[in-house]
Formats: C-alpha cells, structure tokens, sequence
C-alpha cells in the first residue's frame, strides 16, 4: 500500500471516513439538530461525486489503473456507475427525511448504515479479485439486513428483514461455493487471471461450468429475478418504505457491476454457457414479474413485482454479450435506479402520520388533493411502463435492440408483448388518480425540498429520454 | 491417502445438508442460522482443499475473509433474531406468514 493507490480509492476512502463520522457525530447531537446529519450526508455525497468525476491521471491514459496489489480496479464504468449511485443516495436521503421524522425512525442509524452499504456497492464496483467481490457484497448487504430491520417494534418489517437476510445469505453461501470451484479450476483469485485461465480451457472443465452455474445463481439472487424472487414482494411489502426506496435502486446498479466484473471481466470465454442460463431467467422474470404485478392491490408489491421484470429486462442487454448490449443494460440500470427512487419517493410523500400508503385505493382521486404529484406520479408510471419520450422507453428499446443483435427475435418479441401487458398495471395507477374518487380530499404536506427534488426526478424522467443521446453514449463508451 | 476428490465430495455434502436443512426446516430459525454456516464452511472446505493441491496460498486467505464475515452475519442474524421474538413472542419459521410470499 502506498499514497498512489491511496489515490485511486480517494471516493471509497471519503465515503468511508464519513461514514465513521456520522456514527460519532449521531451521539454527540440533540434530537433537534440531526438535521446536521441529512446535511453532512448529502454535501458528503457531493464531495465524492466532485472527486470521482476528477478523475485519476492514468485514467485518462490507459483507460483502467489497479490498486492495492491488483485487487482493485478503477476505470470509466466504475465511476459512471459510482457518480449515479451518489446522486440516487441523494435522492434517497432527501425523500426519506419526511417519513423517518414521522414514523420515529429519524436517527443517525439510517445515515450511516446507509453509507456503509454504498461504500459496499462502490468496493464491489471496483472489484478486481474475488475477494473484494465478496468484501463489497456482503458489506452491503449486512448494512442492508440491518436496514430493514430498523422499524423494531413492527412485526411486519422484523419479518421481512429475517426472509432476506435468510435467503440473502444463502446466495452468499452459493456465491463462495461457485467462487471456489472457479478458484480450483483457474488457480487464482485474480479476475483477469480467472480469464486468461478460462479462456484456454473453455467450457470442457467441468468444475468451471459448475463453478459458474452456482454464481449465476447467487447473482439471480441478489438481483430478485425469478426462480430467486421469493424475498422481492415480501421485503418490499414489510420494510418501511424509505429502506425499500434505498434497495430498489443503489443496490441495482452494484448488481450490474458485479455481473459485469464475473461474467465479462471473469468468464466471458464462457459466454455460451451463461448466455444460456440468463435467457432461462430473463424470461421467466419477465413472464412472471409482469403477470404477478397484474394481481397486486397493494402498490408496494406490486413495484416489486415490476422491479422483477425491470430486473429481467436488465438480463436482456447482459446475455447479448456485446459491447453495445452492455452499454444498454447499463442505461437501463442507471435509468431505472432514478426512476425507481422517484416512484418509491411519491409513496413516501402519500404516506402521512402513522399510516403508510399502501394500496392502491389510497390513491384514489390524487389528481384533487395535489394535481402536480399526480402528475409527476404519471410520469414515472409512464416511464416504467416505456411509453415513448420517456426515457424508460429508450431503455427498453436499446436493451431489446441488443437482444435483435444477437440473433435472438423470439425474445425480443416476448419482451415488447410482455412490456404491453405490464403497461396495463402502470396504467392503473394512473387511471386510479385521475378518474376514482378520494376518499378525502385533504392537500398533502411535505417539505420544500422533498417537492423541489422529486419535481427535478420526474422532469428528469422527461429531459433523459428527450436528450437521451449523451447518457447513452456515456454508457456505450465505457464497454 | 486423502485425494482432493474426498475433499470436494465432504465440501459437497455440507453445502447440500446446508441447503436441505434450510428448505426442509419447518421448525427453528436458529437452525437456518446454522445451515447458513454449513454452506459458508462447505466453501471453506472447497477453498483450503484447492489451496492446497494447487500450492497457491490465494485460497486460505480468502477463507480467513470469509471466515470473519460468517462472524458478523451471525451476529446481524441473531440480532434481527431477537427483534423478531420480541415482536412475536416465536422463533418458529411457520409463524413467518404475515408476508405472503
């Protein structure tokens, strides 16, 4: 270790001492200043993004720069990943602010296990060795466990969070077992020794394959696809729903990394063999996440179960295995954490004292108790549902663009036919709004800035798919 | 003379009772907590196995890792553990049926 490599980590290393801080300063303020707290987190977040756009000066030179004996790697898709994890950490802390002061939940606890888990997410973006995949993952998830479980006296929410630590350990469990057989039949830990390994002996070693097979399944896992979905609905339906914003979209975008550090940087002499297998649950995500939200009343679920096809839509780009295809999963993935966040945000903003919005129907009538939510609602409804000038459209276009690349038109075709059946379920949403009668009529409450920044997402939502151009280059030109 | 194929046939043992005693439990969620730690040692096994017919050390390192991780999951799962007992007065899996996954 010397300050060069140092240097390279500066984002991590700044997330990480604040992180620490915020832990201290939480004991040392009253109650009615942790206001410091959302302050010092927010400027924190801005901090990092200032340092990782500086960039570093080999960066610009050979495009990637390993530290700490190669086991770390920085280069252009891990800091374009890093910088929108940061801004959906903003969002995050802005939205929750309202709820966590309502439900008594308006501690240092939230803020800083927050920040742990990016700094989990950052480790496992610029993870370059099996080890630091494993270190980044399971910091995450333990900040994430506890995230949950951070309602105490709820019965619901002490539930979910034992069904995803359950199930999230056991994916952990089948990571390092895949781990290991790849370690046994390429002799390293090293990523990009794994490859050179894999690519000379090919699909024929039978610990390889193996090895693969329980990674992709421990990847399914953490991403909630289907046949590895059970924890999705009820994780989102039982945790409070600041914590649920937090999972639907930081996590996501450090899922992608990691599918692309194991998969492309790891095993891509193996592409035939993972292609397979992430059809296989691409599909039945799709298939399955769409049909299920059909069903749903209660509108927690039912994002989980649209989080399921988005997540499968996500798999699209992955299993093309071309450059382009993992520029577009990579839009998607960056599109749909702040879609996701603004959606989740507006549920935050429904829910007022001691009741959270849940179902549908406490959504009735929105358009007469805050026509401007309603409609910044519809916008995200509309972007998820990939309605064209939305950016969520543009992402599905290129995703299934990519999928038309590799040959593959069968999915493509179940991809558009099954996003127009889900469209019906966003739709839903809106007609709910705008055409059913509230119950009351009562204007919503909340905080400037709550409002300020989601009116910015949901505008957002619109300026990305009508200038999509520069982010989707961005993302094109990093593969 | 012990060959690596006993090694990985123990490795692949444990990870199964791991498995299956998660699935097949309908009883204790400590006991989940102890399936979990079979397959995080069933990988150990796999690791230190490898590390040593390999003669490349990377192996034992990692299990040192994982070894001090299993330690804090732990410590999360019985953490939201007694959460959960507190809300519910039970530990028992059946009783998770509020959510209907």
């Amino acid at each position: 270790m010397n300050l060069q490599d140092l240097q390279i980590v500066a984002p991590e290393l700044i997330v990480l001492i604040m992180a620490c801080s915020l832990l201290m300063l939480d004991l040392f303020l009253s109650p009615q200043r942790r206001g410091i707290l959302h302050l010092v987190s927010i400027l924190t977040m801005a901090l990092a993004a200032i340092i990782t756009l500086r960039g570093h000066p080999a960066l610009e030179a050979t495009g990637t720069v390993m530290a700490f004996a190669d086991t770390v790697i920085r280069d252009g898709m891990g800091d374009l990943l890093k910088v929108f994890a940061y801004l959906t950490m903003i969002l995050v802390f802005v939205y929750s602010r309202h709820y966590l002061k309502q439900f008594n939940m308006y501690r240092g606890e939230f803020y800083s296990l927050a920040m742990f888990a990016l700094l989990g997410a950052m480790v496992l973006i610029s993870a370059a060795n099996l080890i630091t995949v494993y270190m980044g993952l399971e910091l995450m998830a333990l900040s994430l466990y506890a995230m949950v479980a951070l309602k105490r006296d709820d019965r619901r929410s002490s539930e979910a969070a034992m069904k995803y630590f359950i199930l999230g350990s056991m994916a952990s469990g089948f990571l390092l077992y895949g781990m290991s057989m790849v370690y046994g039949a390429t002799g390293s830990l090293q990523i990009s020794e794994i490859s050179i390994a894999a690519a000379e002996q090919g699909s024929d070693n039978m610990i390889l394959v193996f090895g693969l097979i329980f990674m992709v399944v421990a990847m399914a896992f953490k991403f909630g696809l289907v046949p590895f979905h059970m924890w999705v609905p009820d994780l989102y339906e039982g945790a409070p729903a600041p914590v649920v914003l937090f999972i639907s979209s930081m996590p996501k975008l450090a899922a992608f990394a990691m599918a692309i550090r194991l998969l492309q940087d790891g095993l891509s002499s193996l592409h035939h063999d993972w292609q397979g297998m992430l059809i296989v649950v691409a599909v039945l995500s799709i298939v399955l996440g769409n049909l299920a939200a059909l069903a749903q009343q209660n509108i927690k679920r039912m994002l989980a179960y649209s989080t399921i096809s988005h997540m499968g839509f996500v798999m699209l780009g992955l299993l093309s295995g071309t450059a382009a295809g993992f520029g577009a999963s990579m839009f998607y993935v960056i599109t749909y954490a702040l879609m996701s966040a603004g959606a989740f945000g507006v549920v935050i903003f429904m829910s007022s004292k001691g009741v959270e919005a849940e179902n549908l129907s406490d959504y009735r009538g929105m358009n007469q108790r805050n026509p401007w939510f309603a409609a910044m609602f519809a916008a995200f409804m509309l972007s998820m549902a990939g309605i064209p000038v939305f950016v969520g459209f543009f992402a599905k276009w290129l995703v299934i663009q990519a999928v038309v690349d590799a040959g593959l038109i069968w999915l493509a075709l179940l991809a558009v036919v099954f996003s127009v059946i889900g469209g019906y379920y966003y739709l839903r949403v809106i007609k709910i709004m705008y055409f059913d009668k509230a119950k009351d009529e009562t204007p919503i409450q909340v905080p400037s800035d709550f409002r300020a920044v989601l009116s910015v997402n949901a505008l957002l939502m619109l300026v990305l798919g009508i200038f999509s151009a520069p982010l989707i280059a961005a993302c094109m030109a990093v593969f | 003379m012990v060959s690596l194929t006993h090694y990985l046939t123990l490795g692949a043992i444990l990870l199964c009772l791991g498995v299956a005693g998660i699935f097949l439990n309908r009883k204790n969620i400590i006991i989940l907590l102890m399936s979990i730690e079979l397959m995080l040692l069933a990988a150990n096994m796999n690791f230190i196995a490898f590390s040593r017919f390999l003669g490349n050390p990377d192996g034992q390192v990692f299990v040192f890792f994982i070894l001090t991780v299993a330690a804090a999951e732990v410590a999360i799962g019985l953490a939201i553990l007694i959460v959960l007992f507190r809300n519910r007065s039970s530990i028992n899996v059946a009783d998770l049926d509020d959510l209907k996954g």
